[in-house]
């Protein structure tokens, strides 16, 4: 585990509790000494920036990590000390919510790639599911208005879309791979690409949460 | 890592004591060389009752002498305060309706309860239930105690988690750090010798109800999620069974006692032995006897169930939705742990059996269980336990005001702690100084139906045409659940400054207040402390020279040296009565220079007297 942490090269500068030049990634190699963390998840974990990851070696990394950072270990150190390890133990929990999700973690090296990700709360339809919406928008009118008919209808809807996230993740799965194996020009035209079935990806459970709050508020 | 810096230090380092501060009642508890233990008082109790009442000299009593205070005393008296602690006026409307809070005038801000003639806020009436437990420690354990955990509920959000920290604070303790209940109690169980599971803690206390969903692995005690009710516990069967009692004396007696305070409290200590007793009898009798006229009722477990169905009923909704936070289904949930001392209703035992389809844990004490904990964590801090480490969620997602109302969530529930988000603000006007952002917790949709947090000023922003400036604001959750904001001005890179103003609770000002004012009032019992010492040197004193008037010594003296010695006793005993040590230690001091030749002449005749047995022997 020492050799790990002290691989995470990256992020160096000069220690400043002992002074030593080059000295510090998470903790400074030659005294040990807690440093201020790095914002960036990847090399928080010592990960290269991979979009397949394998959620064991992750998972076993945070614990280490944890075990290391937390601010229960620095109660009776310097305020200093205190004030980095809680630090680096936001950053180190805000990644490995980020990095164990596999759409959460698309989305973040798309941004750290420069690809801003769409907004939640666009609207606009996706072209090939137009038709699709534009009735199910009716069957939920139905609903509302208390027609009880169209309840088999919006469970159909459901499964349909569901289908589509299925697929869609597969399809995700796929280019995760291909992301990293790729480099330079191919690999950020597989991220645009990333971008899209995100976006898209986006939409549809939005509709299924949409569905599902319906549903739920017509039960209650 | 850190662990191979070797400590030496850590020989002389003072002990941290793990507190759980309860609705009904209160424990501290410390680890030692064997394991966590509860510190017992002084008459070997081992739990103080969180009742608090206001004495005629301004003094306070706290805990199991407060409890007859209760009955005699009701308006100068106070129990379940931890259910008003970081709450707003017109949040506790319901709790008003159902305790005998007095609420003081001028509590729009910051509740104050009247105990008499004089107003409390409720982390100082907490304080002095926290000031007892440390009394009891420095007592027990022979050393000053001034670190301490202190638990609260898991689902306690963060003005709640800073008016237990206030309090800790105003009884001279610094809180390092606040753990929730079921997580603290999930360490005493040492469940972690299992290596690997899945543990449920259901903690039914007095007045709080809380569920959490842990994964253990190798000594981190990880928690999945968490749910709960700050308004869920005990005391609602308590209210339950009183308000049928005090209805059923109505229509018996023709008298309705419902607002006689000492009639209520008579009643509703009777309710809780009969709900105790049902714990392990099938039937009791709720036996009342106040002014001279009796009240008896039967009540069988059977009925005393129906009464309180709903009760427990509502702590299933809490637990089915940690689960489904933390995406388990009950089958995979390997142990279960009961805390809070509600979990004795068998009734609660069988609907935790069958949600969670596994027999739950019962080992410990669920009174105590908590405070081991908060021992364990306090021995985490230290650093004497090493292999363990507790990761906790916030309960509760924090969000922004944003256009309209709409929250928008910056930090969700169940996020491990410490955790952080970060905005980036600008300005909507040009040449705009401030902005203000509302910082709200909760899981709905508006902030209006969210509880309101604080508000934040960014002040002193560089004017600008609207929308140049660039803020970025950090909000950190930190591992005792509670928010810190800090704000850069992206521009210059500089620092921007804050103005924090909470919604609900004490600022820091008021806060810093009540610590001195702690402070002063622990200089008054100094004062009176070193006046009772100092009177008892003038007994002692008086005493031995009243006793020299009848020795040989005495008629040895000139009638001069006599009457000094008479004129120094004179002044002590006019001194005596008045309350300043100075004073009276100034008259001990001429009376022992008057005496000084008596007890030459004494010392004289005793070697004398020894020397004249010498010679005969």
């Amino acid at each position: 585990m020492r050799d790990f942490v002290l691989c995470l090269m990256a992020h160096v500068h000069d220690c400043w509790h002992c002074g030593a030049k080059d000295a510090a990634s998470l903790f400074c190699r030659y005294c040990n000494t807690i440093q201020a963390p790095t914002p960036d998840y990847y090399e928080f974990f010592d990960l290269p920036r991979r979009l397949a990851l394998d959620p064991e070696d992750l998972k076993n990394r945070y614990y280490t990590l944890s075990r290391l950072l937390h601010p229960d270990r620095y109660t009776r150190r310097s305020e200093q000390e205190r004030r980095f390890s809680l630090e680096a133990s936001s950053i180190l929990n805000d990644a490995y919510r980020v990095l164990r999700d596999p759409i959460q973690r698309a989305e973040y090296v798309l941004r750290e790639e420069g690809f801003p990700v769409g907004d939640q709360r666009n609207k606009d339809v996706p072209p090939e599911l137009l038709e699709e919406v534009f009735e199910l928008n009716m069957a939920l009118d139905e609903l509302r208005s208390g027609d009880l008919e169209v309840l088999p209808q919006l469970e159909l809807f459901r499964r349909n879309f569901l289908d589509m996230l299925a697929r869609i993740d597969e399809g995700l799965e796929e280019l995760f791979r291909r992301h990293d194996a790729a480099e330079g020009d191919e690999r950020r035209k597989i991220l645009a690409e990333i971008r899209s079935t995100l976006n898209r990806r986006r939409y549809i459970s939005n509709l299924v949460q949409e569905v599902d709050r319906q549903l739920a508020a017509r039960n209650a | 890592m850190s662990t191979f810096q070797i400590d030496f230090s850590s020989a002389t380092r003072k002990r941290i004591i793990g507190i759980d501060l309860g609705t009904t009642n209160s424990l501290a508890a410390f680890m030692d060389l064997t394991g966590p233990e509860i510190i017992p008082g002084p008459d070997g109790s081992r739990m103080v009752p969180s009742i608090v009442s206001l004495a005629e000299d301004g003094s306070f009593v706290v805990g199991e002498p407060a409890r007859r205070l209760l009955i005699d005393r009701p308006e100068r008296t106070v129990y379940s305060v931890k259910r008003l602690m970081g709450r707003g006026i017109e949040d506790v409307q319901e709790e008003l309706k159902l305790f005998p809070f007095r609420i003081a005038e001028g509590s729009e801000q910051v509740i104050r309860l009247q105990l008499g003639d004089r107003a409390f806020t409720p982390p100082e009436i907490s304080a002095q239930i926290l000031k007892e437990l440390k009394r009891r420690a420095e007592a027990y354990l022979g050393e000053e105690v001034t670190q301490a955990v202190i638990t609260v509920p898991a689902y306690f959000n963060d003005a709640q988690r800073q008016a237990t920290r206030d309090a800790g604070r105003i009884a001279g303790l610094e809180v390092l750090r606040l753990v929730n209940e079921p997580t603290a109690a999930s360490l005493a169980y040492g469940l972690d010798k299992r290596k690997e599971g899945i543990v449920a803690v259901y903690d039914l206390g007095g007045g709080t109800f809380d569920i959490s969903i842990l994964r253990l692995h190798e000594g981190i005690f990880e928690v999945l999620a968490t749910n709960g009710d700050t308004h869920l516990g005990g005391d609602d069967i308590d209210n339950r069974l009183l308000s049928i009692a005090l209805e059923d004396i109505a229509s018996e007696w023709g008298e309705d006692l419902s607002h006689n305070g000492e009639a209520v409290q008579t009643i509703r200590q009777a309710v809780i032995r009969a709900k105790e007793e049902l714990s392990f009898l099938p039937v009791t009798v709720i036996d009342i006897e106040y002014r001279g006229r009796r009240y008896q009722r039967e009540l069988r477990r059977e009925l005393f169930e129906n009464l309180i169905r709903d009760i427990v009923d509502r702590t299933l909704g809490p637990c089915r939705q940690a689960m489904r936070d933390a995406g388990l289904e009950p089958e995979q949930i390997d142990e279960v742990v009961l805390v809070g001392g509600s979990t004795r209703i068998p009734m609660v035992r069988r609907a935790v059996e069958t949600l969670f389809k596994a027999k739950p844990h019962t080992e410990l004490n669920p009174d105590e269980v908590v405070a081991l904990g908060a021992a364990v964590q306090a021995a985490i801090l230290s650093g004497e336990v090493q292999d363990k480490l507790l990761l906790d969620v916030t309960p509760l997602s924090l969000g922004i005001e944003t256009m309209g109302g709409v929250v928008s969530k910056l930090i969700h529930r169940n996020s491990t702690i410490p955790a952080s988000a970060t905005e980036v603000f600008t300005t909507s006007v040009d040449g705009q100084r401030n902005v203000l952002i509302h910082v709200v917790q909760g899981e709905r949709e508006l902030a209006k139906d969210c509880r309101s947090l604080a508000r934040f000023d960014l002040k002193d922003i560089e004017p600008l045409p609207a929308g140049m400036a660039r803020i970025e604001v950090r909000f950190l959750i930190d591992a005792n659940g509670i928010l810190h904001v800090s704000a850069r001005d992206l521009r210059s890179g500089k620092e921007q400054s804050v103005e924090v103003k909470p919604s609900y609770g004490l600022t820091e000002e008021q806060v810093e207040a009540m610590i001195r004012e702690s402070y002063e009032k622990a200089e008054e019992d100094l004062r009176e402390r070193q006046v009772r010492e100092a009177r008892v040197e003038a007994d002692n004193i008086l005493a031995a020279v009243e006793k020299a008037r009848a020795s040989d010594a005495w008629l040895e003296l000139s009638d001069e040296e006599r009457a000094a010695i008479d004129a120094a006793i004179n002044e002590l005993q006019m001194v005596y009565h008045a309350g300043d040590h100075h004073l009276i230690r100034a008259a001990i001091e001429k009376l022992d220079n008057a005496t000084r030749k008596l007890a030459e002449n004494m010392m004289n005749t005793a070697v004398r007297e020894a020397l004249k047995g010498t010679k005969i022997e």
